[in-house]
């Protein structure tokens, strides 16, 4: 459609393919040098790409680390924390959004005040509490501080808010509970944001590092995040093992991001603080 | 409506109001409980103690006794503390004005792109939805001393990693790389909100693109700009892992940050009572900074 040679505007959409390249080169050569033999990776000028393909670490990586029971861990923790926190929030937000009850704006405030504290300042009680509980080392322990995420209902009782009033009057005079209007209401009138939620807190709860570093002390109870941080010593040298698990580690996420990449961009920008 | 069982009970408005509050508030009482038990079990229980820890000498295991303000007191006079709310400065300079302006161009120049567009956005945000552990184990491997592919674009002689000058802005660097992508989202998403009659106006008057930027896109768009200066600058005060994975908090303590020396003192040196102390201080410089940054910058956007 372009009735003259679009020359600056060409050269700028060179460009930015350029850079789009070059940010993606780091991942095309953890890529690249998986599928390489360790010699490959040594070599001085590198390959660049590797063929034929090789595999032979991630064999070793499957058969000879702690990878899958990192899987495992990590599918664990991230699925109790989304369901949990979307079972805590969920009714509280409610709640606050429809319910009038004393001491409702005071808690509302205090959950928003809790914004100005990062969770950082608190791993040192928190820890100690863990500890105290027996529960270092364990799923509990990495679960329950992760469980307070005050953004969730911020959102909630937003969405619920706009929710027009005339739906919830005629369901109560039919005689519906609280939660039975919850359920058949709000709940389904708001289902993408509950499944952009669900899916931003299953990415947070995933790749959460900090915490999990932290609580678990044994390599059978890490979670992927933390437990690949292990090979970079196991494998030294073996880069090709180091960069198989490194993709390894990253290929749960970019598939998820690429199944639901509107979902997900949906839920950052409402955990931003703007509507989508 | 049709006669049924329904209709026939007494209406709502029969029944006491009062006996209608209590149902209420009953209701909202189980909603509200088991989020509200838990936060303050896992928040508000663990604030309060992070305050009285710190006026005592407590250990990772619990016990101590009080100690008044020893521990800040301390503080005050521990070198390591100072160099490590140094290097957290540092780090700051060197990610949040960089990468929140790297977002906005990298936002004017795909905001151009149509049926490129989206693959090109991916290709920016794919980072940021790594675990950071991933990021720092690649990035280690291209910056590697002795295999690394940094190697054939670096002249120097020692890596970056290894260098006290270097460290920092390369963590820096890989810092942006990765976290990029979600300053690009927001700022995308704010310019597809102007209206593009403003934009068609401004180049009948005969703007350039620079000034149509000046008077239309920037102030527009300065709610976000805020925003994410804001996001990045309280994000980056607690920055841990990259630092911790990438070089350890050297080379020569060159890099270590408030959060990783809060870490050495409670988990290495089992000192709770003097991370506690660290804690607070550490809180207080976010919740000074990050106040005192977002009233500054809506001042100047109420210009």
């Amino acid at each position: 459609m372009m009735r003259r040679r679009d020359i600056p505007g060409a050269i700028g959409t060179a460009f930015t393919l350029a850079l789009a390249a070059v940010w993606l080169f780091p991942l095309f050569w953890a890529v690249a040098t998986s599928l390489k033999t360790e010699m490959q990776t040594l070599a001085d000028p590198p390959v660049w790409f590797p063929w034929p393909l090789t595999f032979d670490a991630y064999v070793h990586v499957f058969t000879n680390s702690a990878l899958l029971r990192w899987y495992l861990n990590s599918v664990v923790t991230s699925v109790a924390i989304t369901v949990l926190v979307l079972a805590l929030c969920i009714p509280c937000a409610y709640a606050l959004s429809q319910l009038r009850f004393p001491g409702r704006n005071l808690l509302f405030w205090t959950f928003l005040a809790a914004f100005m504290v990062p969770f950082e300042a608190l791993i040192v009680p928190l820890f100690m509490m863990m500890n105290d509980l027996g529960q270092v080392n364990t799923y509990v322990g990495i679960v329950l501080p992760q469980l307070i995420v005050v953004i969730t209902i911020v959102i909630f009782k937003q969405f619920f808010d706009q929710v027009p009033r005339e739906l919830r009057d005629a369901a109560t005079i039919d005689g519906a509970g609280e939660f039975r209007i919850l359920r058949s209401i709000y709940l389904p009138t708001n289902a993408g944001i509950v499944w952009a939620l669900a899916i931003v807190t299953y990415i947070a709860a995933w790749n959460n590092f900090f915490w999990p570093f932290l609580i678990t002390t044994s390599t059978d109870m890490m979670t992927i995040p933390v437990g690949i941080t292990q090979v970079q010593d196991a494998y030294g040298i073996a880069f090709a093992r180091t960069m198989t698990v490194a993709v390894l580690a990253a290929l749960p996420v970019v598939v998820a991001y690429l199944v639901f990449q509107r979902r997900i961009t949906e839920g950052i920008m409402l955990t931003s603080g703007l509507k989508g | 409506m049709v006669d049924s069982p329904r209709t026939q009970a007494a209406p709502p408005t029969a029944r006491p109001a009062r006996d209608r509050r209590w149902r209420e508030w009953r209701a909202a009482l189980f909603l509200i409980a088991p989020f509200t038990l838990a936060f303050l079990a896992l928040f508000v229980y663990p604030a309060a103690r992070v305050v009285q820890l710190s006026f005592t000498d407590a250990t990772l295991t619990g016990g101590g006794s009080p100690v008044g303000f020893d521990n800040y007191a301390r503080l005050v006079r521990d070198p390591m503390f100072w160099k490590s709310l140094w290097n957290t400065g540092y780090f700051v300079l060197l990610t949040v004005a960089p990468n929140t302006f790297l977002g906005l161009a990298l936002a004017l120049m795909v905001v151009r792109l149509k049926r490129l567009r989206a693959p090109v956005m991916a290709a920016f945000f794919l980072p940021y939805i790594l675990p950071v552990s991933v990021v720092t184990l690649v990035w280690n491997w291209i910056l590697n001393a002795n295999f690394g592919v940094a190697r054939q674009f670096l002249n120097t002689g020692v890596a970056p990693l290894n260098d006290p000058t270097w460290a920092m802005p390369t963590i820096a660097l890989v810092t942006i790389w990765w976290t990029v992508g979600f300053n690009l989202l927001l700022f995308v998403a704010a310019l597809q909100n102007i209206p593009t009659s403003y934009y068609e106006a401004a180049s009948l008057d005969g703007a350039s693109s620079l000034q149509a930027f000046r008077a239309i896109s920037w102030p527009l768009i300065w709610p976000v700009t805020a925003l994410v200066l804001t996001l990045q600058l309280i994000s980056q005060l607690k920055i841990f892992a990259q630092v911790y994975l990438m070089t350890g908090g050297g080379p020569f303590n060159s890099t270590i940050v408030m959060l990783q020396y809060m870490y050495e003192i409670a988990f290495q040196r089992f000192d709770s009572g003097y991370a506690a102390a660290v804690a607070m201080v550490m809180f207080l410089v976010i919740l000074l900074l990050s106040v005192g940054q977002f009233t500054l910058l809506n001042r100047r956007g109420a210009r």
